[in-house]
């Protein structure tokens, strides 16, 4: 296992504040789980915690961005997509300000504390407002390339986060390509399209796949948004059908994403695995990706079903 | 122009845009006039010609619609041309309904949705303060909207990191949409709210010049703590058939009422 998506971040953060002196971060009393604890004591001065206040959080946010500073802003997903959504909406994603919304404990992967942490429906949120980008990385290298790029990138962005320790799928040759989604493996039967910590189970479902004489197309997708049109397509062309892989609600999210993207170009069968229009609940993350079939051997199952 | 001559102007324009527009505004446009006057006249560091200048004063329209006044002071100031108000509104106007810092030449921050604009103003004030930057930064709530939580929000931070480049003032005209404030959700005392928040409070007449330029000058004075004027005004100020009636919160005149307010406020300025 390779660092959390979360610890990547906090390690980006601290090169970022070597940097960039204009970038500030603030958090919402969550610093050290969120990790932005490391940057705030570095950089004391660039640190700001507005407490439990996640309204506050994305208006100040804005207020930075509007005076000229790169923001970043962290707290759990739930309340940074939920809580605060019309302040995203309005101060944020409205006046097209430089805001970076990094929110960590995102998915069901959250565990022990249960669905009323667990946010399956942030992508779904934050994929509706005009101006926002989505970027959900699914390893540490590549959330250190997406920190660095969103730092760079010009107008508000959503980075999802997760909490458990996710796989190593890039070695530091990787670059992030933003809008650009990743081919990991080739294949002709099916494609797998995936992101986020589904990535690393979708590329191992593949090798599964292999044995049983199915060949498996794995597409990871780092932006969902803006989505890249022409891998899909592509792949909706030279595959027989889709299978999408996801840590989040199947209403709102890569999945109906994707199944936009093939509609208006070449139409072909997209089934998708991510949370059935239900919340998460308290458990060990393992227990509750296997319950919620977020692994490579549900991935497997499902393929098999549709072949 | 002296104060009254530019205030009346001011008053004019919104009463005109509003009635141009046929929605809008005017009480809470109306209430907050002397105070975007004296403001853009002469308390913020602001220069028409370099609208964007880094080292700048800020000023936050908390109470977004509001906008008229906003867009009729900026104009009068010079930001842009007077004769663009009546399309206030209008398809593909730079004054949409509420103000929107991508269109409009002197609009730091887009608002209109209540609440957001204090906080937005705390981001703008932490930022100055990173920057060592001499820049203000002022923010008009209406009272009803300290009904919003994120204000209070806003206002714990602003108290907790010493922002006393940060004025905030609360144009307190005491009405609401659906009434007067103590009906719909009672305030209390406005003034103590903000004092046990750690804000340095001063209470004016919000019509009053002289009040109003000493309370800035106050504010400018007071180190390590942000300041709260509580400023008493009349909602739909200057317009006899509109002042202190809610109804005329979110309503347009007519011809004969556009006229009839025309009139009175062409009689101030004699």
């Amino acid at each position: 296992m390779g660092l959390a998506t979360r610890e990547a971040y906090g390690k980006a953060l601290l090169e970022l504040g070597a940097t960039n002196q204009d970038v500030v971060v603030l958090d919402a009393d969550l610093s050290k789980s969120t990790k932005t604890g490391d940057f705030a004591a570095q950089y004391s001065e660039r640190f700001i915690n507005v407490g439990i206040a996640e309204q506050n959080l994305m208006g100040i946010a804005a207020g930075l961005a509007s005076y000229g500073k790169v923001p970043f802003a962290s707290t759990f997903a739930v309340f940074a997509t939920g809580r605060a959504f019309e302040i995203i909406r309005n101060s944020v994603c409205y006046p097209n300000l430089n805001v970076k919304i990094a929110a960590t404990h995102a998915g069901i992967s959250v565990g022990e504390d249960g669905g009323s942490h667990q946010s399956v429906e942030d992508i779904a949120l934050m994929n509706a407002l005009p101006n926002m980008s989505v970027i959900v990385p699914a390893d540490a290298r590549e959330t250190e390339e997406v920190i660095k790029y969103a730092a760079a990138h010009d107008g508000p962005v959503y980075i999802r986060l997760g909490r458990l320790a996710a796989e190593d799928l890039f070695d530091e040759s990787y670059t992030y390509e933003f809008g650009k989604g990743v081919q990991l493996t080739d294949g002709d039967d099916v494609t797998l399209i995936a992101t986020g910590l589904m990535t690393a189970e979708a590329k191992k479902a593949a090798e599964l796949l292999k044995a049983d004489g199915i060949s498996a197309r794995v597409i990871h997708i780092p932006t969902i948004k803006p989505i890249d049109r022409d891998i899909i397509e592509k792949a909706a062309k030279e595959t027989k059908f889709i299978v999408t892989c996801e840590e989040h609600s199947v209403i709102g999210g890569l999945g109906s994403v994707v199944s936009d993207v093939v509609t208006e170009t070449h139409p072909t069968k997209v089934v998708k695995i991510g949370l059935n229009d239900v919340f998460g609940e308290s458990g060990t993350p393992a227990e509750l990706l296997e319950r919620y079939g977020m692994t490579a051997a549900n991935v497997v199952k499902v393929v098999k079903e549709h072949y | 122009m002296n104060m009254t001559q530019t205030a009346t102007e001011i008053r004019k324009s919104i009463v005109d845009m509003i009635y141009h527009s046929k929605s809008g505004h005017p009480g809470g446009s109306l209430s907050s006039v002397d105070l975007l006057n004296y403001l853009y006249f002469k308390e913020m560091n602001v220069d028409p010609s370099d609208a964007k200048h880094p080292q700048r004063d800020r000023f936050v329209l908390s109470k977004g619609h509001a906008a008229p006044v906003l867009y009729a002071t900026l104009a009068e100031r010079g930001f842009f041309d007077k004769a663009l108000l009546p399309t206030l509104r209008k398809m593909d106007s730079i004054l949409q309904g509420h103000p929107d810092s991508k269109k409009v030449p002197g609009v730091d921050v887009s608002t209109g949705s209540l609440g957001q604009g204090i906080s937005n103003a705390v981001g703008l004030a932490l930022g100055a303060k990173l920057d060592d930057s001499a820049a203000r930064i002022y923010t008009i709530l209406g009272d009803g909207e300290l009904q919003e939580g994120l204000v209070w929000e806003a206002v714990m931070a602003a108290a907790h990191y010493e922002l006393d480049n940060l004025v905030v003032i609360i144009d307190n005209n005491g009405l609401q949409i659906d009434g007067k404030n103590e009906d719909v959700i009672n305030l209390g005392s406005i003034a103590d709210k903000f004092r046990s928040f750690d804000f340095n409070v001063i209470e004016i007449n919000g019509h009053d010049y002289e009040q109003i330029a000493k309370a800035f000058a106050d504010a400018r004075e007071t180190k390590g703590m942000p300041t709260a004027i509580v400023a008493k005004t009349v909602k739909g100020s200057g317009v006899s058939f509109m002042e202190n009636e809610a109804g005329w919160h979110g309503v347009a005149p007519n011809k004969e009422q556009l006229d009839l307010a025309l009139t009175e406020l062409a009689e101030v300025a004699k």
